[in-house]
């Protein structure tokens, strides 16, 4: 594991632009949750495969994101 | 062990953005807010928020803000910067606000060479009302108020504000850049960043025109707008530094 993605869920409005930017294709509206203002969140399905390359935070626009690079 | 890479900047507040899904006003703040934490200007910064989308950006911003009346942010931050010169002094602008009702405004405050970084996001529409046809809005684009598409022949070509304000010799640091992808978000950190610097050496007037998006406004998808501007809006309103006075020093 390289990378760890969090999400400030109930912050997130669900509008997608991280997963169309995420280079390794983990991230996806989670369509069975609705957070707190009312929108399917944001989250990684397989967090496992994160580079932490931080494209998703630099383009979300609402700044729910927060990107940790594991040390080896 | 871990090493935080990205995490939201001290310059934001915790009140969370009003704009719709997708709206990269939220980028643009956070970068302002990145650069003004970067260069250690929080503490100094006196932010003039403009009338539109951004009318609540002083919710936002983690430092000094000011409500300024429709397009009057240039004459105000030229008071704040006048009577208090070691501040550093910003507005955050609409295309509606700065373009329209405040063209005179900032053609003035460029032509004094005012001491003041300008942030002039662009995207085409007057969004906060509800969609209308600004003066950026592009020929043929679909708008409230514009419902068979902008007539060049009745409203005249779009106006492009960083060509216009770079002929002024007051001018020290005009940049156009856009946020579609990581990128173009990086490099317009890195402009605005500039603009702040150029401000801090006591250069002038510097603005940075932002390409934005208003995917409510132009009725497409947050995706979709991203391409909007790529496809249509650049072309236009093409990218890249228009004023530097500083290159050949």
């Amino acid at each position: 594991m390289r990378g760890i993605v969090t999400f400030d869920e109930n912050r997130c409005k669900g509008c997608g632009l991280c997963v169309n930017v995420c280079p390794v294709h983990i991230l996806e509206l989670d369509q069975t949750k609705v957070n707190a203002i009312g929108y399917h969140p944001s989250h990684a399905f397989a967090p496992e495969k994160c580079i932490a390359c931080a494209s998703c935070a630099l383009m979300c626009p609402d700044v729910v994101i927060t990107v940790e690079r594991v040390d080896k | 062990m871990t090493t935080t890479v990205f995490k939201k900047t001290r310059g934001l507040t915790d009140v969370p953005f009003t704009y719709c899904p997708g709206c990269t006003h939220g980028i643009i703040h956070r970068l302002v807010a990145e650069v003004l934490e970067e260069l250690e200007l929080l503490d100094t910064a006196v932010g003039i928020a403009s009338v539109g989308c951004s009318v609540m950006s002083y919710e936002f911003f983690n430092c000094d803000m000011i409500q300024a009346a429709h397009g009057r942010a240039p004459a105000v931050a030229t008071g704040v910067k006048r009577t208090h010169p070691d501040k550093t002094v910003f507005t955050y602008q609409g295309d509606g606000d700065m373009a329209s009702i405040g063209a005179a405004e900032i053609v003035h405050a460029a032509h004094r060479s005012e001491n003041i970084t300008v942030i002039f996001v662009n995207n085409a529409i007057y969004g906060m009302t509800g969609g209308q046809m600004a003066p950026t809005t592009l020929p043929g684009h679909v708008t409230t108020t514009s419902p068979f598409g902008r007539d060049t022949t009745l409203q005249g070509e779009p106006i492009r504000m960083s060509e216009m304000l770079s002929t002024i010799p007051g001018s020290y640091y005009i940049e156009r850049v856009t946020v579609i992808d990581p990128i173009s978000v990086r490099k317009a950190k890195t402009a605005i960043k500039k603009a702040f610097q150029a401000q801090k050496d006591k250069k002038g007037f510097s603005m940075i025109e932002v390409l934005s998006t208003c995917n409510v406004g132009w009725g497409v998808t947050p995706l979709d707008a991203l391409k909007q501007i790529k496809n249509d809006m650049i072309p236009y309103y093409p990218l890249g530094v228009y004023k530097d006075k500083g290159a050949n020093q």
